[in-house]
């Protein structure tokens, strides 16, 4: 076991795990934020994205040991009040249908917008690949990405 | 004493209910019994609570809260269900608040969620329970204001009088109303006065989901909650022999190791009880990744199984089942689906002289299909919160019949139902899979093992080699053609691993004077369940490509034949248990030719396909528009064409339809779960592919027939006729046509990774 402090959500969070630990276990299991999701553990679903200083990545492939010190947001910190524009284009759209992928999904829709305000839908069908909506709302997803790219 | 009538009338009703099918679901009635009445004393609701019926329940404040009976996979239940109580209570739909119930079969009816049954099954129940508090909420103010009952009327949530100029709030009067006697038999709207069923409504959890809301069941947590996970064997066909936990115990963490039985000898399984392993390798632990870890330190000892004996209950009494031991290779299984093919089946269905007309025909067309095992991959794994004591079991998680497992779990814990409480999580998708409880059940005796809280985990691999799959499939069909070129004979011959997909009685019987239905099985270890549109997910697939290609023999346009065919059916048809309605049939096929424009030429830029079919109760059409890019087939839009009768929430459905068609064209393309010597070749999605963003249509147009039938399915219905309609744009495509799903295989590219 080791001592690290996370910073996630701009909040510092000390942690007592196993370096190995994925941060997608320290999150859901240690720190109680369960909206990041297991689909896979391998890196091939994207339920499990947040952002690392704002850059989606898988936090099933991420160590604790690796993360300390860095920027890390999670879906329950994308925005103070839910309404950050890829969340309101979610909503807008419904574009749920059982929704568990949903927060991987926004994550990676939130990443892309940060660093390409206004993509086309091949940078669109690029950068959203990674994640898996088993349900099919893929359709749904792109029109939310591109009324949250107008906002 | 008392008690005890009540759990035995419960459980002879659980047990009727899961036996008879819909049909009892559907005529009991909720308000007359006394069974309700009972169990709505028992409940001792908060005095602030007016509880005029089991679904509605309406404060003080004005709020109306209203129960969602079913449990939510994802095909919106828990804005629908409480849209159509809503409609006929005429209330507003801003000041409603919905939640989902809890288990309970007596208040609340089946609570099953399968079947594309939902809406069909409580469409005729919660208008009844709507029209019925808006009648006592009427009456309530009636009395109050002393004026007659026929000049109080409703609107938007409001009580009002006109001649007096008196209005009050619902809230105001839902406590007067719960004393009122519940009315029978009452008048409801006619569909064309519906004014919130029909106009679209946001899913009522959208917030929760895309802020990461705790609603899932792998989301359950309590204080000193414990993690469980099993570890199965490596194949099918195997069983544990013996196992060292030395080291594992010795990993951080860890509590305890054990094996258990999940069913002892002789246990008699209700037909969702399906398990795949019985004898269980249990780690328990503090948390998912210690657990995850100290699990592959385990030194075990694995060895074949034998014949194995279950012991079903069923319609006709107790029976018993031979699982035949081996382990089984996909190859070796084709092999075996080809000699079956060719031994005599068990009759379904016989019309006219088939074997005459095939005889006498000029030309015969004869084509087999095959399609492989499918996991469900629901997103959220298998999983299970049970607290168990030896008092009471709370269970809670993803469940799509908790009414059928309840009283298995009742028997493995010996509690009666009334000490089982079972609440129900959001699913992370369900697709069938979690209508099999084994997972359930496992939780509640490791719970019990432990006594302490645990939840179950599987991993996705866990979760992927498990079993309960959608079954391995072939068919063979033959069409005969007379020297005009006119369909004189049908035949199919299906079979299957180990369940056959044949629907006997739908199109084209009817349709074909001289018409032939035969099945065989093929027993397996390998364990299967229902799959969205269970059979008709590969009979259509099958059927519907068939079909196309008897169309280009008979030199026809693939619609106009089809159509052809079914004016046979509705005018003159052929047999008596044609399950199809054949006019509404032609009309989704109708339908999708004029708003995808099938006449017109499109440029020659597509590749076109079309296929349709019936199936719970609903019809559904798709053309499908191919294009080639990256030289790799790839479709590029969709028009779809469904008559479910009315359609609740227009948006939501067309998700729901949209999502049907994206994961048609995925499976179409890529599903597949293959095994060698009993091991699932594929473990996770690095090697199970499931279609990504890049591989969805750009835009998929869904067109609803509109009409004032009651509702029927719409979850499963859009999914079958998608494999027919990616196979024949294919075969526009790539000149040749593809029989044996994935079509991937036999695609340039096979088994890129395209991420």
């Amino acid at each position: 076991m080791a001592k690290y402090n996370l910073k996630i959500n701009g909040k510092t969070r000390p942690v007592d795990v196993d370096p190995s630990t994925p941060l997608l276990w320290v999150l859901r299991d240690y720190l109680d934020m369960p909206g990041t999701k297991y689909g896979c553990g391998v890196g091939q679903c994207g339920a499990c994205t947040v952002h690392l200083n704002g850059v989606a990545v898988r936090s099933c492939q991420l160590p604790a040991s690796a993360v300390t010190g860095q920027e890390i947001t999670t879906i329950e910190g994308l925005s103070a009040k839910g309404d950050h524009p890829v969340q309101q284009a979610w909503l807008e759209h419904d574009v749920a249908q059982c929704g568990y992928c949903q927060a991987g999904q926004i994550m990676s829709a939130a990443s892309l917008l940060k660093m390409n305000p206004n993509p086309s839908d091949e940078d669109i069908e690029a950068s959203m690949s990674g994640n898996i909506c088993r349900c099919g709302t893929y359709l749904r997803i792109k029109e939310a990405i591109r009324t949250a790219a107008k906002k | 004493m008392e008690n005890k009538k009540t759990t035995y009338n419960r459980r002879s009703f659980l047990k009727s209910s899961a036996l008879a099918g819909g049909g009892l679901m559907l005529t009991f009635n909720w308000f007359s019994t006394a069974k309700a009445a009972e169990k709505m004393q028992e409940l001792n609701l908060p005095e602030q609570w007016a509880e005029l019926t089991g679904y509605i329940k309406i404060t003080p404040d004005n709020v109306i809260t209203i129960l969602c009976p079913n449990p939510e996979f994802g095909q919106n239940v828990m804005t629908s269900l409480p849209m159509i109580i809503a409609e006929e209570l005429d209330a507003d739909w801003k000041n409603v608040v919905v939640e989902m119930g809890p288990h309970d079969n007596v208040k609340l009816g089946p609570q099953f969620t399968g079947g594309s049954n939902s809406v069909r099954m409580y469409w005729k129940p919660l208008r009844e329970a709507g029209a019925a508090a808006r009648y006592m909420l009427r009456q309530a103010a009636a009395q109050t204001w002393k004026v007659p009952l026929e000049e109080v009327t409703t609107k938007n949530g409001i009580i009002v009088h006109p001649g007096t100029m008196k209005a009050a709030k619902y809230g105001e009067f839902a406590q007067i109303a719960a004393t009122l006697p519940v009315p029978k038999d009452l008048k409801l709207k006619d569909p064309k006065e519906f004014s919130i069923v029909r106009s679209s409504k946001k899913n009522v959890e959208g917030q929760k989901i895309v802020t990461g809301q705790p609603v899932f069941g792998l989301d359950y947590r309590v204080d000193g909650m414990l993690i469980a996970m099993i570890q199965h064997p490596p194949a099918f066909g195997m069983k544990l022999k013996s196992f060292d936990a030395a080291q594992t115990l010795k990993m951080p963490g860890i509590k305890e190791v054990f094996s258990l039985q999940l069913y002892k000898e002789g246990f008699e399984q209700g037909g969702f009880d399906t398990r795949t392993f019985n004898d269980l390798l249990v780690v328990v632990g503090k948390t998912t990744w210690e657990v995850m870890n100290a699990r592959k330190k385990l030194k075990v000892q694995w060895e074949p199984v034998s014949d194995t004996k279950d012991t079903m209950s069923g319609r006709g009494g107790k029976r018993e089942v031979i699982v035949p031991a081996g382990l089984e290779s996909t190859d070796s299984q084709l092999q075996k689906m080809q000699e079956y093919a060719q031994k005599p089946a068990q009759l379904l269905r016989r019309d006219g002289d088939p074997e005459a007309a095939f005889k006498g025909a000029a030309q015969v067309i004869e084509r087999t299909y095959t399609a492989p095992f499918l996991a469900h991959n629901c997103m959220e794994p298998m999983n299970f919160f049970a607290h168990v004591t030896p008092e009471k079991a709370v269970v809670a998680g993803p469940l799509q019949a908790p009414g059928w497992a309840e009283p298995t779990l009742s028997k493995l814990l010996d509690l009666p139902a009334d000490k089982i409480e079972i609440q129900m999580t959001r699913m992370g998708g369900g697709f069938g899979r979690r209508a099999y409880a084994q997972y359930m059940y496992e939780a509640a005796l490791i719970s019990k093992k432990v006594n302490a809280p645990v939840k179950l985990i599987y991993t996705r691999e866990d979760d992927m080699t498990y079993g309960i799959y959608r079954p391995m499939y072939t068919a063979t069909y033959r069409a005969a053609l007379d020297a005009n070129k006119n369909l004189i004979a049908f035949h199919v011959k299906g079979g299957g691993i180990p369940e056959h997909p044949v629907h006997a009685n739908r199109f084209p019987a009817g349709a074909v004077d001289n018409y032939l239905a035969e099945a065989w099985q093929i027993p397996s270890n390998i364990t299967i369940g229902a799959f969205r549109a269970p059979r008709s997910n590969f009979n259509a697939a099958a059927e519907q490509s068939f079909l196309d290609e008897v169309a280009e023999a008979m030199g026809k346009d693939p619609i106009e034949m089809r159509l052809e065919l079914l004016d046979r059916a509705a005018k003159n048809p052929v047999g008596k248990d044609n399950d199809y309605d054949a006019a509404r049939y032609a009309e989704v096929l109708k339908l999708v030719r004029e708003k995808s424009g099938w006449a017109t030429t499109q440029d020659g830029k597509y590749s076109r396909g079309v296929a349709a079919y019936f199936c719970h109760n609903s019809y559904a059409a798709h053309v499908v528009d191919m294009v080639t890019r990256d030289g790799k087939p790839y479709v590029e839009r969709v028009f779809s064409a469904v008559d479910c009768g009315v359609v609740v929430n227009p948006d939501a459905a067309t998700n729901m339809v949209q999502g049907a068609v994206v994961d048609g064209i995925g499976n179409a393309f890529f599903g597949g779960l293959t095994h060698k010597d009993g091991v699932a070749q594929q473990s996770n999605f690095d090697k199970y592919r499931l279609i990504r963003h890049n591989e969805a249509p750009k835009q998929i147009d869904v067109h609803f027939v509109q009409n004032d039938i009651d509702p029927t399915g719409l979850g499963e219905p859009p999914f079958p006729p998608v494999f027919a309609a990616v196979a024949n744009a294919l075969y526009k495509n790539t000149g040749k046509r593809h029989y044996k799903q994935p079509f991937s295989n036999e695609l340039p590219g096979k088994g890129d990774k395209q991420l």
